[in-house]
């Protein structure tokens, strides 16, 4: 696994995303979800929005790195934010 | 009339269009390389086999042809083998995550074999694959996977649920059903998954010359032999060149009458 | 078709998922774990956080690559689609002309991305290839390896001839499942030629075209080894793609770092594109 190149960051980050999708995955078995029309243009389910929230926040955190100098806590302090208000009412 | 007729006239300069690079190739393949180079002539003035006779007696290059095959038919076998039965579970049942798994499997075919280059070669190198036919299949399966499940899934839906159905009360069990009554009715379909794994592995290149070296090289990348520092060897080239598009000739005429619905994943 | 709701379907799509697995999600958490260090030999690599997005995002020779990259690929989309709907309209519809065009048609898609270059490579040439030649002979001064229009000019044109014939194919298939009525419908209306073509074919085709159009955009823009082949990237970085400009990293300079950032930067953008493109296909069949 050495020509893998773990570090402790990159790590938690994958465990992260596994824990959310873990979570998700229980909770649809537990509280199977319907497709609904909140803010966003298109009808989604819970799924969609997770990834329409992680994919839109990976492209902000690249334009905070790519054209600021700002710590990249500010972008990700944001992405939670919008990443929760997207599940609760987008 | 006159409108049909001008529909002929187009259709035949397209096939023209298409035909005539091809032409040269074949042209070039049959011509000395003094000929090639002395001056342009429509066909081969002085007629010669050598070239092909040059491909045919080294190993070095036939055996380009034999890995590539041998590849590209492990990974037609793979592909159709564990993309069946998930297309049918794709076309007959709803599960948790169902969508999101079908647009993670077909992200994989979109992504740029460029962007998995460096830990494909990594990671076989690691396991001990590396310039093996199978470490080659396996990395084209990231490619004809998503694609086979999403043409086979077209051609299942197509099939009505009532026929399984009925199988069932008929007393068939599922392996059973599935080989013997559900595989024959999407045999075009699985004729034209077959074409398009092929297809894709045969004409690719890059993944194939970074996962091989000696043993397992395909002939797209013997074929850079050709450049040496006496310049190319034209000759050679062109009939190693035509000598890939046979295959590929050969394939289309057998599923001729399918591909069209097949490049529309069967969605038409 | 209403589908059951059954969860022990994921054991059929188990292989699949496990396949891809292996050969997708692994890989992929290689290359993020390379993006944020600076790896010198398998045992020393020093973490450096995001420093290699930056530098990757600020690169001027990226950006360039980016812009010819998406330039190219509405480029090859703009020519091939219109040009590929008139041929499957022009084709024979019955007999043994309309199977002899089907295969024709075929062979480009057929033949080694590289032998593609090759084919091209020598017909451009104006000493021993006839395109380059006849352009030369009529007094059109061509050289696709020394002007950067030329270069162009071949690469796109070579893209027309490779990949045309499958939106033809897609868009013929589409057409072959309009029922005669509809014709014979249009037929006692007096319509013309035109108003078949809007208001009874073009709609029937647009789910292919939409088929076709995520095809040919995937494709275009992961092109590698056609002008990798037969200009080189050159003259100068003219025709040096998104893909070329990334193994170039990778495997020519061995810039593990750099070019893992930019192999997720480039992951993304087609993510993003893909996403749209899929979006679009699954709510038009509901639809229907």
């Amino acid at each position: 696994m050495s020509w893998m190149a773990w570090t402790p960051v990159t790590a938690s980050f994958f465990s992260i995303i596994a824990a959310i999708l873990a979570c998700m995955t229980f909770y649809e078995i537990k509280v199977p979800c319907t497709e609904r029309k909140g803010f966003l243009p298109i009808p989604t389910t819970r799924g969609d929005r997770l990834f329409i929230g992680l994919l839109s926040s990976a492209y902000v955190h690249l334009l905070f790195v790519g054209f600021s100098e700002a710590s990249l806590f500010i972008p990700l302090a944001l992405c939670v934010v919008w990443l929760l208000c997207l599940l609760r009412w987008g | 009339m006159n409108h049909s007729k001008r529909k002929s006239f187009g259709m035949s300069l397209f096939i023209l269009f298409i035909l005539i690079p091809i032409y040269w190739l074949l042209n070039m393949s049959f011509k000395h390389n003094e000929e090639i180079l002395g001056g342009l002539s429509l066909w081969p003035q002085d007629f010669t086999f050598d070239n092909y006779i040059t491909i045919f007696t080294d190993p070095s290059w036939y055996m380009g042809y034999v890995n590539s095959m041998t590849y590209v038919a492990m990974n037609m076998v793979i592909t159709l083998l564990v993309a069946l039965p998930a297309a049918y579970a794709f076309s007959r049942y709803k599960f948790v995550g169902d969508k999101h798994l079908f647009f993670w499997l077909l992200s994989n075919r979109m992504a740029p074999p460029a962007v998995f280059l460096l830990p494909f070669f990594q990671l076989y190198s690691s396991v001990g694959l590396f310039d093996t036919h199978i470490a080659v299949a396996l990395a084209h399966c990231l490619f004809s996977v998503p694609l086979a499940v999403w043409i086979l899934e077209g051609f299942m839906s197509g099939v009505p649920r009532e026929i399984d159905e009925t199988a069932y009360i008929d007393g068939y069990s599922f392996p059973r059903f599935f080989i013997r009554i559900f595989i024959p009715m999407i045999s075009s379909g699985i004729g034209v998954t077959a074409f398009f794994s092929f297809m894709f592995s045969w004409v690719e290149l890059l993944l194939a010359r970074t996962l091989t070296s000696v043993e397992a090289k395909p002939i797209a990348a013997i074929m850079t032999r050709t450049v040496t520092a006496s310049g190319i060897d034209w000759g050679v080239l062109a009939a190693a060149g035509v000598l890939t598009i046979i295959p590929g000739v050969l394939v289309v005429y057998f599923v001729r009458n399918h591909v069209a619905k097949g490049f529309a994943l069967g969605r038409v | 078709m209403n589908k059951v709701e059954n969860n022990k379907a994921w054991w059929l799509v188990l292989p699949v998922f496990l396949l891809v697995a292996f050969s997708a999600v692994v890989p992929l958490m290689t290359v993020v774990n390379y993006s944020v260090q600076d790896i010198f030999d398998a045992n020393t690599a020093v973490f450096v956080g995001v420093e290699w997005y930056r530098e990757v995002l600020q690169d001027s020779r990226l950006q360039d690559s980016l812009v010819r990259q998406f330039i190219y690929s509405f480029a090859v989309l703009l020519i091939e689609v219109p040009l590929g709907i008139a041929v499957a309209l022009m084709m024979p519809t019955k007999g043994r002309m309309a199977s002899l065009c089907l295969i024709l048609l075929a062979i480009p898609l057929l033949i080694p991305l590289n032998v593609v270059g090759t084919i091209w490579q020598i017909f451009g040439r104006a000493d021993i290839g006839l395109f380059g030649w006849a352009l030369n002979s009529i007094g059109i001064d061509y050289n696709y390896a020394s002007n950067t229009a030329d270069a162009w000019v071949t690469v796109v044109l070579m893209d027309v001839w490779h990949w045309t014939s499958l939106v033809a194919l897609l868009c013929y298939s589409g057409l072959r499942a309009i029922p005669d009525a509809f014709y014979q419908a249009a037929h006692i209306d007096r319509a013309s030629n035109w108003a078949i073509f809007r208001y009874i074919q073009l709609p029937r085709l647009k789910s292919v075209l939409v088929i076709g159009i995520l095809l040919r955009f995937m494709d275009s823009f992961m092109i590698y080894t056609e002008p990798f082949v037969l200009t080189g990237g050159g003259p100068g970085n003219s025709t040096t793609f998104l893909s070329q400009t990334l193994t170039k990293m990778a495997i020519g300079q061995f810039d593990l770092g750099p070019a893992a950032a930019f192999s997720l930067i480039y992951f993304l953008i087609v993510l993003l594109v893909s996403w749209l493109f899929f979006t679009t296909i699954t709510h038009m069949d509901k639809d229907k």
